[in-house]
C-alpha cells in the first residue's frame, strides 16, 4: 500500500485537484447562468439549455488551456531541472505528461458532446420562439429587433422566420466555427486511436496538427457574443414584475423596454498563454534539432545491436535518462526514445539500439553499409528526459536488480559509480555493490556482459574484487543450457558471459542472498533498486525489512520504493 | 513503420460517424426538432453503420487486434460476402447515407464525419484493400507429449560426482536451493 502511495500518490493527488477544479466550474457556472437574474429572460426562450451549454463551455475554456502544456516537453525539462531540489516524486510526475494530455482530451471530447447537443437544442427553441410557440412573453421578446427609433435590442439571435436552424449555424460566427472546429476534433480523435498511433505514425501526427485550426475557431468561436443578457437600465426593468405584461412594455414607466447586450468572448484568454508556450517549445526543438551532432564511435554489437557514441554540444545527462533520436534519411517524423547507457562523466553520451522494429532495423542496416570511420547519417537528439536514479550513490552498500531490458539504465549506473570510485568523488559514499541481473535469456545483451567483464578486469588490477559482486540468473534456461552447463562444468569463466561469475538458472533465493549481503556488511546501510516488475518490487521490500535491524551495528536495508 | 492500410482509420472514422449520426438523430427525435424525421433516418443509418463498422477487418500485414466481442458481427458481416467485403461499395453506401443527414442541423455532423470516412474508405479501395474477417485460428490440439507417460530413461544432469556432494554443513556455499532434503552420499 506504502508502495502505491509512493509511486502513484502525487499523480492521483493531481487528478482529484483537476478533477475538482472540473466539477467547480461546471457547478459554478451552471448555477450562473441558472439562477443568474440577468439571464431571466433568455431562459424564458430557451429553458435549462442555456446553463447546460455554458457550464461545459467553461470547463472546456479551462480544458483547452490545459491540453497543451504536457507536450511541452522542454518546458517540462526545465521545470524538471529546477526541481532538483525539490524531490524525486515531483520530478516524476512530469514523465505522466502524456497520460495527463490523453485524460484532458476525453474531458474535453466529453465537454464538446454535451455543449453541441445544448446547443443544437437552443438553435432549435430560438427558432420555435420566434415562431410564438412559447407563449406571448416569448414572442414578444424574439420579436425586439435591434432598433435605434424603438430604442431596443435584440434577444434573440435568430431574426427571421426563414431562417432554419441549419442557415443559422452557417451564417454565425459561433454556429460555423463550432462545426468546422467540432469536425477536427473528431478527426483528431480517430487517428489518435492506439491501432493508428502504433501502425501508421505519420496518419496520426499530421492530423493531429488539425489541432491548429481547433485553436484559431476556438478563439473566434465567441467573437458573435450570441449569448445575451439584460443589462441595467434607467429605470430598471423588474422581470419578476413586467414579464407578465409583455404588452405595456416601453408603456408604462416600472416596465421600460429591456435592454440586452452579448457577453464579451473570453476564451482567448484562456488559451493564448499555452499557445504561446507551445509555438516557443516547436521553435526550440527546431533549433535542438538543428544543432550538430557527431558520431564519436559506432560499434555493431553482436545480436544486433548497434552502439552509438555521440557528441552533442552544450549536452548534459544524469544517470538512467533517455533521449529522443530522429534520423531523417529514415523518416522525417520518428522520434524514438532510448535509454543511454554512458555515464555523465564522459564526454560523449551513448545508446544501444537493439533490433526490433522497421526504424532500428533500418538504422542498423545503413550503418553496416558505411564506409570504415565514416560518420553515420544525421541524427537529431532531444532530450534529456526521465528521472535521475541518483540516490544509488547515497549509500554505503547497494542492492542493484536488474530484470532484462530493465538493466540498461544500470550501465549507465554502473559506470558512473565506477569513474567516481576511480576519482574518489567525495559524492560517491558507495563501498560495494551486489548487482543482480535476471533476464529469460542473454540474447542482445551480450554487451552489457562485455560492461561487466571490463569492470571486473578493471578491479581485479586494481586489487578491488570485492567492490562489485554480481549476479546472473537465466530464467528461461532449457535443456540445451543445462548440457552445456555440465559439460563446461570446470571452466575457470562462464560459458554464457565470459565472466568469472558462474550464471546461475532459475529464480534467486532472496532469502540467502540478503542473508549473505547481511554477513558481509555488519553495520551498514544497504540500499535496494529495483528495475523491474511490481512483484518483484512486493517482495524485495519485504525482504528488506524482515532483513533490517534497528540495532546501529547490525545491517539496515532500505528499498527504493520508485520503480524507474 | 509500414505502408498505410487506409481501410484502419475509415474504419474508425465509420464507427465515430456512426455513433454521431445515431445520438444527432436521438436529439432530433426527443427534442421534437423540425425536420424530425431526417434524425429518425439518422439514428438508423447510425445504427446501422455502427453494426457494419464493428468488427475490423484483419490486416494485411501485422497482427490484427480485434474488438471486444466482435466475432458475433464479423459471422453477420462475413454473410454478405462480397457487398461487405468491397470497399468501394462501402465508401458508396456511406455516401450515400450521410446524404439526408444535411437536411437538419442535427444530424449535419453526423452526415459530414460519414462523408469524410466514405471518402477515405475510396481511397482504401483505391489502394486495393479489402475487408477480411478475423476468424480464430483452429489450432490441432496440442498433444501432451507421449514421454511423460514413460519414465524418463537417463538420469538428470548433475556436475561430476566429486562435486556433487553438498555438504549438509555447508548450505550457504550453495547457490540454490535444494528442493528435497539432502543426503551424505559416501
Amino acid at each position: 500500500m506504502s508502495n502505491w502511495i509512493i509511486n502513484h500518490g502525487l499523480s492521483a493527488f493531481i487528478v482529484v485537484v483537476w478533477m475538482g477544479i472540473n466539477i467547480f466550474l461546471f457547478v459554478h457556472f451552471y448555477l450562473f447562468y441558472d439562477k443568474g437574474p440577468q439571464f431571466e429572460y433568455t431562459r424564458e426562450l430557451l429553458g435549462s439549455a442555456l446553463p447546460w451549454a455554458r457550464a461545459p463551455a467553461a470547463v472546456l475554456n479551462f480544458n483547452c488551456m490545459l491540453i497543451l502544456l504536457p507536450v511541452c516537453r522542454n518546458l517540462l525539462s526545465l521545470l524538471r531541472g529546477s526541481f532538483m531540489c525539490c524531490g524525486r516524486t515531483m520530478r516524476k510526475q512530469l514523465d505522466k505528461n502524456l497520460t495527463f494530455h490523453k485524460l484532458v482530451a476525453y474531458m474535453i471530447a466529453l465537454m464538446t458532446a454535451v455543449h453541441t447537443v445544448a446547443h443544437l437544442l437552443n438553435v432549435e427553441w430560438y427558432s420555435n420562439s420566434l415562431e410564438g410557440r412559447y407563449g406571448p412573453l416569448a414572442g414578444n421578446l424574439s420579436m425586439l429587433d435591434d432598433s435605434s427609433e424603438l430604442n431596443t435590442t435584440y434577444l434573440n439571435p435568430v431574426r427571421s422566420n426563414t431562417t432554419t436552424p441549419t442557415i443559422f449555424v452557417f451564417t454565425t460566427i459561433a454556429g460555423l466555427t463550432g462545426v468546422v472546429i467540432t469536425l477536427a476534433l473528431i478527426l483528431i480523435i480517430t487517428s489518435s486511436m492506439e491501432v493508428i498511433r502504433r501502425s501508421y505514425f505519420e496518419v496520426f501526427w499530421y492530423t493531429h496538427h488539425l489541432f491548429i485550426i481547433f485553436f484559431a475557431g476556438l478563439v473566434f468561436h465567441g467573437a458573435g457574443r450570441i449569448v445575451r443578457s439584460q443589462q441595467v437600465t434607467d429605470p430598471p426593468h423588474d422581470t419578476s414584475f413586467c414579464d407578465e405584461q409583455p404588452e405595456n412594455w416601453g408603456k408604462i414607466p416600472e416596465c421600460p423596454i429591456p435592454q440586452f447586450a452579448g457577453g464579451f468572448p473570453q476564451t482567448w484568454m484562456w488559451v493564448i498563454g499555452p499557445m504561446i508556450i507551445y509555438l516557443c517549445e516547436r521553435l526550440l526543438r527546431f533549433i535542438r534539432y538543428m544543432q550538430p551532432v557527431s558520431y564519436r564511435k559506432i560499434v555493431i554489437r553482436p545480436s544486433k545491436v548497434l552502439e552509438l557514441q555521440l557528441v552533442k554540444p552544450g549536452f548534459k545527462m544524469e544517470v538512467g535518462q533517455y533521449v529522443f533520436l530522429n534520423c531523417p534519411a529514415i523518416s522525417q517524423l520518428e522520434w524514438h526514445p532510448f535509454t543511454m547507457t554512458s555515464a555523465p562523466e564522459e564526454d560523449f553520451f551513448s545508446v544501444h539500439i537493439r533490433s526490433v522494429g522497421d526504424w532500428t532495423e533500418k538504422l542498423i542496416s545503413m550503418v553496416e553499409n558505411l564506409p570504415e570511420g565514416g560518420q553515420g547519417p544525421k541524427m537529431g537528439v532531444d532530450g534529456p528526459f526521465g528521472t535521475a536514479s541518483e540516490d544509488v550513490f547515497d549509500y554505503e552498500v547497494s542492492m542493484l536488480v536488474g530484470c532484462g531490458i530493465g538493466v540498461t539504465p544500470f550501465a549507465s549506473i554502473l559506470k558512473s559509480i565506477w569513474y567516481k570510485f576511480k576519482d574518489s568523488d567525495p559524492k560517491l559514499r558507495t563501498k560495494r555493490i551486489y548487482f543482480y541481473w535476471l533476464c529469460r535469456e542473454t540474447h542482445a545483451f551480450e554487451w552489457f556482459a562485455d560492461l561487466l567483464q571490463v569492470l571486473e578486469r578493471e578491479m581485479e588490477e586494481r586489487g578491488l574484487r570485492d567492490f562489485l559482486t554480481y549476479k546472473l540468473y537465466l530464467t528461461g534456461w532449457d535443456q540445451s543450457h543445462a548440457d552445456h552447463a555440465m559439460v563446461h562444468f570446470d571452466k575457470d569463466t562462464d560459458i554464457i558471459t565470459g565472466l568469472k561469475q558462474k550464471t546461475h538458472y532459475g529464480r534467486p533465493n532472496w532469502e540467502r542472498e540478503f542473508e549473505q549481503v547481511r554477513q558481509e556488511n555488519p553495520s551498514s546501510v544497504v540500499g535496494t533498486f529495483l528495475c523491474g516488475p511490481q512483484a518483484l518490487a512486493k517482495d524485495l521490500e519485504n525482504k528488506c525489512v524482515k532483513y533490517s535491524d534497528v540495532d546501529p551495528r547490525r545491517t539496515k536495508f532500505y528499498f527504493n520504493k520508485e520503480n524507474f | 513503420m509500414g505502408k498505410i492500410e487506409w481501410a484502419m482509420w475509415a474504419n474508425e472514422q465509420a464507427l465515430a460517424a456512426g455513433l454521431i449520426y445515431a445520438t444527432g438523430g436521438i436529439v432530433g427525435v426527443a427534442g421534437q426538432f423540425r425536420g424530425w424525421q431526417f434524425a429518425a433516418f439518422g439514428i438508423a443509418a447510425g445504427v446501422f453503420v455502427c453494426l457494419l463498422e464493428y468488427p475490423r477487418s484483419k490486416r494485411g500485414k501485422g497482427t490484427s487486434v480485434e474488438r471486444t466481442g466482435q466475432y458475433c458481427f464479423t459471422v453477420c458481416v462475413k454473410a454478405f460476402g462480397p457487398l461487405t467485403r468491397n470497399y468501394y461499395v462501402r465508401a458508396f453506401l456511406h455516401a450515400a447515407l450521410c446524404v439526408p443527414g444535411g437536411f437538419m442541423l442535427a444530424t449535419v455532423l453526423g452526415c459530414v464525419c460519414l462523408a469524410i470516412a466514405s471518402l477515405i474508405y475510396l481511397s482504401a479501395a483505391i489502394h486495393g484493400e479489402h475487408w477480411e474477417p478475423i476468424l480464430p485460428r483452429t489450432e490441432p490440439p496440442k498433444r501432451i507429449g507421449e514421454s511423460i507417460k514413460e519414465p524418463p530413461q537417463n538420469p538428470p544432469p548433475r556436475p561430476p560426482p566429486e562435486l556433487r556432494r553438498k555438504k549438509v554443513d555447508n548450505l550457504e556455499t550453495a547457490a540454490y536451493d535444494n528442493p528435497m532434503s539432502v543426503t551424505t552420499n559416501e
